[in-house]
């Protein structure tokens, strides 16, 4: 049976360090108040390096050495890629990524 | 104005749509199995609105871990968050009383789609970042509670559609080089995170690969910083 105290309790500990995670920047630098110059820097090529942290993130599960090979993966990948350097459309380029992706994981591989 | 920002928002917000939808159904069906009823997803989605964390949650919840170990596992899983505030302390900036509410909504997409939004002046700035991180919290919340309802059942196969969250990266990830010249940064992500993931496993490569990172771009500093080389000849900030 589930134990509510705990469930509850662990939950909030969840919540809680998530917050924290996520307020911490704006804690340590507050509005109005004078930070290192590096912050400011960081803050602005930070986009650009998360963007790729977060892509390979995302293949952090598939294996390279077990079939399929992250073979949709990576096909699925470069469709996306190609597609929106094609028509630089968001929609097209995501949802027609996603819909390639599913027939290459549900139908062929 | 508003509702100009408003339809710019859901516009933009549409790959997070199908993406939280799907993932959020995934978690609301693996918490079920565990005996949790569709409330504990409403809780968990609404306070914690993390996607890997929340996953990870189900299997501490489960499996009885201590609240030290919970702790230090969801730090780990999202330690990542850490780095947006960065980016947004500017951005955020006198974003008045909704600002704690965009903080607590920082996920992997809305920060990835906040940094790369070209709004014009024609839409409120702030209101738009508040608007994106509503509807994509909703999104998570519906697919949370949907897939703890449903359990399982749905009348079709959902395999592969949480892949838009990665097409969603990439689709930004290609954007920002066609629009930028100095490539370094995105570079230094992509090659210093694969190899972390390499060395420390997918468990634990997270925060190694941001100190890197962060150590990399402090490294760079003289290349890649243009804005401070200008501020420092007007003379300061």
């Amino acid at each position: 049976m589930i134990d509510t105290k705990y469930s509850l309790i662990l939950v909030a500990v969840m919540a809680g360090v998530t917050m924290l995670v996520r307020f911490l920047p704006f804690i340590c630098f507050p509005e109005g108040r004078k930070r290192p110059r590096v912050v400011t820097y960081l803050g602005t090529v930070l986009p650009y390096a998360v963007i790729g942290m977060l892509v390979v993130y995302c293949f952090k599960d598939v294996s390279f050495f077990r079939y399929p090979y992250c073979i949709p993966e990576l096909l699925a990948a470069a469709l996306v890629a190609g597609l929106h350097i094609w028509r630089r459309n968001t929609l097209l380029s995501v949802f027609g990524g996603v819909a390639f992706y599913m027939v290459l994981v549900q139908l062929v591989f | 104005m508003i509702k100009k920002t408003f339809k710019r928002a859901f516009r933009d917000s549409l790959p997070v749509l199908a993406g939280y939808l799907a993932l959020g159904v995934g978690f609301g069906v693996l918490l079920q199995s565990k005996g949790y009823s569709f409330w504990w997803a409403i809780l968990m989605s609404c306070t914690m609105f993390a996607g890997s964390g929340q996953y990870a949650g189900v299997d501490f919840l489960a499996s009885g871990a201590s609240i030290i170990t919970t702790a230090v596992m969801t730090f780990i899983i999202n330690a990542r968050h850490f780095f947006y505030g960065f980016s947004l302390l500017d951005k955020y900036k006198g974003a008045g009383w909704f600002k704690p509410y965009m903080i607590f909504g920082l996920t992997d997409e809305t920060y990835s789609i906040v940094c790369s939004a070209q709004l014009d002046d024609t839409v409120d700035h702030k209101k738009y970042y508040l608007f994106l991180t509503a509807l994509d919290h909703s999104y998570w919340i519906t697919g949370c509670t949907l897939g703890a309802l449903l359990g399982g059942i749905l009348p079709f196969s959902n395999e592969g559609i949480g892949y838009s969250m990665t097409a969603l990266f990439i689709v930004i990830m290609v954007e920002q080089w066609l629009t930028t010249k100095e490539h370094l940064p995105v570079i230094l992500g992509v090659c210093t995170t694969i190899v972390c993931l390499v060395i420390f496993g997918a468990d634990l490569f997270i925060i190694p690969a941001m100190a890197f990172i962060a150590l990399e771009l402090v490294i760079f500093r003289k290349k890649l910083d243009k804005t401070s080389a200008r501020e420092e000849a007007d003379g300061g900030d």
